[in-house]
């Protein structure tokens, strides 16, 4: 087997200086009874060209050459090649979690750089080195939420991410805590500020809203924040979009703010790894789940980092610590620095600006075709829209994957309420030829009899 | 800004063992100390749709001022992050023996294939039919750990073995309320690790704390007490963070299932496992595997990782949703409709960029690579504990498997805690083993040397640790100081945690 680096010789002699007869002796601390006696039935070894051309015959079959206006969580941007080149040494790649700081600054201090970035691009004071992605993270941020107020419900907004809304329902309903709904106003897509008014109580340990909103609408966060605040409750700020704060107001209100990092460089993968992130209040601090680099010097004076505030974490405080949380997303994490550092401060605002272009020009082309309308036009948005279509979805889907374009998402999934209408995306990487083309199939309905 | 000064090193100090020799490391500013107004190391091609006004489009909501992000070249980005990773230490220098942590070779052909186009750019959301390349490759991985782990079903949604464990607890709770009383208590062996009390506590059970017996593993009578009517669970970590196989595994399942309760195995040191027993077999009803463990993926630093979750078929309705099925025309899709389902534990599907990684690893060995790679690791632990049980205490006699743990009883008779030794090992080259776990051995060293190693870099790792052992007799200051070879001498964490500075500001 090619990565095991020991020839059969090599294995006797350790055997003999071990002082065991075969390689069996060292298992026969397992019954025999429960012994496995035959080759497991996996498929049998592959050589390296094996491996790749069977991962590419998979590949094809998921047909590349389709166009997409899939958004919806998972965004498609243009990834700086420095990326895969960084991450991809070794150092950073087969290293671990930096516990034994002296010989893991590397990883440290790119785990402080992208905490400070975090920091910025949010308003937060201070952001952990990762979750495992913006879904679990908003849940995190609930629990969280519930620590510091001592109150066990939550208040979340309908145009959160409908995925996030069930992950946070299953983090609840097993512990006695509860979730209430509030949903939207039909003309804007935001949250219906009076129903949340009016959902917001004592017992409310937290708002959980997500901006841009799964409509792509951009929500009102100091107004929200205010109904929260009355109420003794804090403020949640989901962003599934994180290039929006390129161009869109960082939700600085906000108590917590959960993100998904997935636009930063990171490839869409069928839906992970990606990058959640937390970022909250200096006063929240020892309230927040994950790891933390912080600077500090050593024996002699210099800077240097260290993980840090690890009494809120499970290998010390095992029961009692702030989440169950070991293993984060550090390589994504790091993905995501280098794409802020390739894009900078002016490269943020200008690629966020070519979002909006894109999504504009989307959105106006596809909804002044016949039958089709925009919803939810009363507020800004980043880069989606909901399209309302007179003709069902499954049948224009079907005239554009046979042009090789993946249309928008069917809301009914989630809001059956919604009908013929969905989510649709466009960010700095599609063509305008594509709308144009789209916006075409998508007017050629069956003229009717 | 921070210089380094080059320490003056006595001779003991830059004494070597073969395995290395100072090396300059470049000093390197924080990126944002690097920043000035105008560089650019990105260029977007030009607009092909009408520009937009986005104070104008957002009104209230624009974000004006942009965010003080840094501001570099693109030779001095790949220059600071390549400097940055040159402070590390990685498997693919040498050893990193942390018990536990698993850290085996990371193929590259792993990382080739994850990036493959069809694969790395496919959408969550792409319709089901445009999708069966991937989903081909999700029912591959799942058949092979079904079988690896001899259970029935599985899912691979959790992000890492702690998501694991908890989508694993959950499932136990939904079937104890299926049968009317969900249970109060989860049993967990003072070995375990962290993780398993913490996500006991956030699945809504109480932790009953199980003391393991003389030789580190269940006491079978202590069990037998605490099982009751409300144990949900027991978790167990199999072969335990001593490294040991509990050999009256099939009594432990006995004594949980007659009362009612299940047995929960934390995988993740399935290492020491695949190929030549199976979970499933031995009675183990639900169980997580740790892919960036076993199955190769790397650790990048903290993650990602994948934690699936197997069990056995009572189980099954109980996952979370969706789960992969097969249509009668052969093509394969996402079910929602489980009316039982635990629900979600993440959006999508899971990390499936390290589903392809595990099943390129799978396919690289093959059942007989898979044997051979669990006898390699467990050769090796057993290698190092013949080789350095005369000068470190091992504090339980049972048969190793694929880790030993040894204490620092003896050198701690010499004021030298387990701690300073592992400082000292970074000097001989070496990564430190895992310290002070697991708590049931006072001042451990856990060592979990993998199958990754060859015979000459586990000798260089034991004449690492002997001379150690007699730098702790003739010079324990050296120890109890070291690192002595690192560009950053130890690092004050009492400091870092009294006025915790956790972001640069201008």
């Amino acid at each position: 087997m090619r990565y095991l680096p020991k020839s059969p010789a090599e294995r006797e002699q350790m055997l003999a200086e071990i002082g065991a007869r075969s390689i069996d002796d060292l298992f026969a601390v397992i019954p025999a009874e429960y012994r496995l006696t035959r080759d497991l039935d996996v498929p049998r070894q592959q050589a390296e060209s094996e491996i790749i051309s069977y991962f590419k015959a998979a590949g094809q079959k998921d047909a590349t050459d389709y166009a997409s206006f899939l958004g919806a969580g998972a965004y498609r941007h243009y990834r700086p090649v420095i990326i895969d080149s960084l991450v991809q040494r070794g150092e950073f790649l087969t290293s671990y979690t930096p516990y034994q700081a002296e010989m893991t600054q590397g990883t440290l201090q790119a785990i402080f750089e992208f905490q400070t970035m975090i920091a910025e691009l949010t308003g937060m004071d201070v952001a952990n080195a990762s979750m495992y992605d913006g879904s679990t993270g908003a849940a995190e941020a609930v629990l969280m939420a519930m620590r510091v107020t001592g109150r066990h419900r939550a208040v979340a907004a309908a145009t959160v991410h409908p995925e996030y809304r069930e992950v946070l329902d299953t983090y609840l309903r097993h512990r006695e805590m509860a979730s209430a709904l509030v949903g939207y106003d039909a003309k804007t897509g935001r949250v219906d500020l009076e129903a949340l008014e009016a959902a917001v109580t004592d017992e409310t340990a937290c708002v959980l809203v997500q901006s841009p909103n799964f409509f792509g609408v951009i929500e009102d966060i100091p107004a929200i924040a205010e109904i929260a605040h009355k109420k003794g409750a804090l403020l949640i700020v989901s962003i599934a979009e994180a290039v929006s704060l390129g161009v869109m107001r960082p939700p600085v209100e906000a108590d917590i703010v959960s993100m998904e990092a997935q636009s930063f460089g990171v490839a869409l993968s069928y839906g992970g790894p990606f990058c959640g992130v937390l970022a909250t209040k200096e006063q929240y601090l020892r309230q927040m789940p994950g790891r933390l680099a912080g600077q500090t010097v050593d024996k002699d004076g210099n800077r240097g980092f260290v993980l840090t505030l690890s009494t809120r974490e499970q290998h010390i405080r095992r029961e009692k610590a702030t989440s169950n949380i070991c293993t984060n997303q550090a390589l994504v994490a790091l993905m995501a620095t280098i794409f802020l550092t390739v894009y900078g401060k002016e490269g943020m605002r200008e690629l966020s600006e070519h979002n909006l272009a894109k999504a504009d020009y989307a959105a106006k082309t596809l909804g002044a075709q016949v039958g089709a309308k925009l919803l939810f036009t009363g507020a800004p948005r980043f880069h989606e829209f909901v399209l309302q279509t007179d003709e069902a979805p499954a049948a224009w889907s079907q005239r554009l994957l046979d042009e090789k374009i993946v249309g928008g998402i069917d809301l009914s999934r989630w809001y059956p309420e919604l009908k013929n209408a969905t989510l649709w995306c466009a960010t700095e990487v599609m063509p305008r030829e594509t709308i144009d083309h789209a916006a075409k199939v998508l007017a050629a309905s069956p003229v009717e009899a | 800004m921070a210089t380094d000064v080059v320490n003056p090193q006595t001779d003991a100090a830059r004494r070597t063992t073969g395995k290395v020799r100072s090396h300059q490391s470049q000093n390197e500013g924080l990126v944002f100390e690097k920043s000035s107004p105008g560089k650019k190391a990105y260029k977007l091609p030009p607009l092909d749709v009408p520009a937009v006004d986005p104070a104008g489009l957002l009104g209230e909501v624009w974000r004006g001022q942009g965010a003080e992000l840094p501001e570099l070249s693109e030779i001095e980005i790949i220059r600071h992050f390549t400097r940055l990773s040159t402070w590390n230490y990685a498997i693919d220098l040498g050893m990193y023996p942390l018990g536990s942590c698993t850290m085996k070779y990371n193929p590259r052909v792993n990382e080739l294939v994850a990036r493959i186009e069809g694969l790395a750019e496919a959408h969550p959301y792409r319709p089901d039919a445009l999708a069966q390349g991937i989903l081909e490759v999700i029912d591959l991985l799942q058949r092979s750990l079904i079988e690896i782990t001899g259970m029935d079903a599985i899912t691979l949604q959790p992000a890492a073995g702690a998501h694991g464990e908890f989508t694993g607890i959950l499932l136990v709770r939904a079937w104890h309320e299926s049968q009317g009383n969900a249970r109060k208590k989860i049993l967990i062996p003072d070995s375990a690790h962290g993780t398993n009390p913490a996500t006991a506590a956030i699945c809504g059970y109480e932790v009953e704390n199980l003391k393991s017996n003389a030789e580190g593993g269940i006491d079978l009578e202590a069990l037998e007490r605490q099982v009751d009517g409300e144990t949900a669970a027991l978790m167990l970590t199999n072969p335990s963070t001593i490294g040991v196989f509990e050999s009256q595994i099939h009594k432990i399942a006995d004594i949980l299932h007659a009362k009612g309760a299940l047995l929960y195995m934390d995988g993740a040191n399935m290492n020491a496992l695949v190929g030549k027993t199976r979970p499933g077999d031995f009675g183990v009803d639900v169980m997580h595997l740790n892919l960036h463990k076993t199955f190769s993926t790397p650790h990048g630093g903290g993650g990602p990782g994948s934690g699936p979750v197997a069990c056995k078929q009572f189980l099954e309705p109980f996952l979370p949703t969706p789960v992969l099925g097969q249509n009668e025309s052969g093509t394969k899709s996402w079910n929602y409709d489980r009316p039982q389902s635990v629900g979600r534990v993440r959006a999508f599907y899971g990390n499936t960029g390290m589903f392809i990684r595990a099943l390129a690893y799978i396919l690289a060995n093959g059942p007989d690579g898979l044997r051979q790679t669990t006898e390699d690791a467990v050769l090796n632990a057993n290698y190092i504990r013949k080789k350095l049980e005369d000068v470190y205490e091992l504090p339980y006699k049972t048969p190793s498997m694929h880790e030993v743990v040894f204490s620092d009883k003896r050198q701690a008779a010499r004021g030298v805690k387990t701690g300073d030794i592992a400082k000292r090992l970074i000097d001989y080259g070496f990564h430190p083993y895992t310290v002070s776990f697991p708590m049931i051995v006072h001042g451990a060293l856990m060592i979990e040397p993998t199958e990754s190693e060859s015979l000459e870099e586990l000798d260089l790792f034991i004449e690492a640790m002997r001379a150690i052992a007699q730098e702790v007799e003739e010079t324990p200051e050296l120890v109890k100081s070291a690192p002595h070879s690192t560009r950053v001498s130890r690092l004050d964490e009492v400091h870092a945690a009294r006025k915790p500075v956790l972001r640069w500001r201008r």
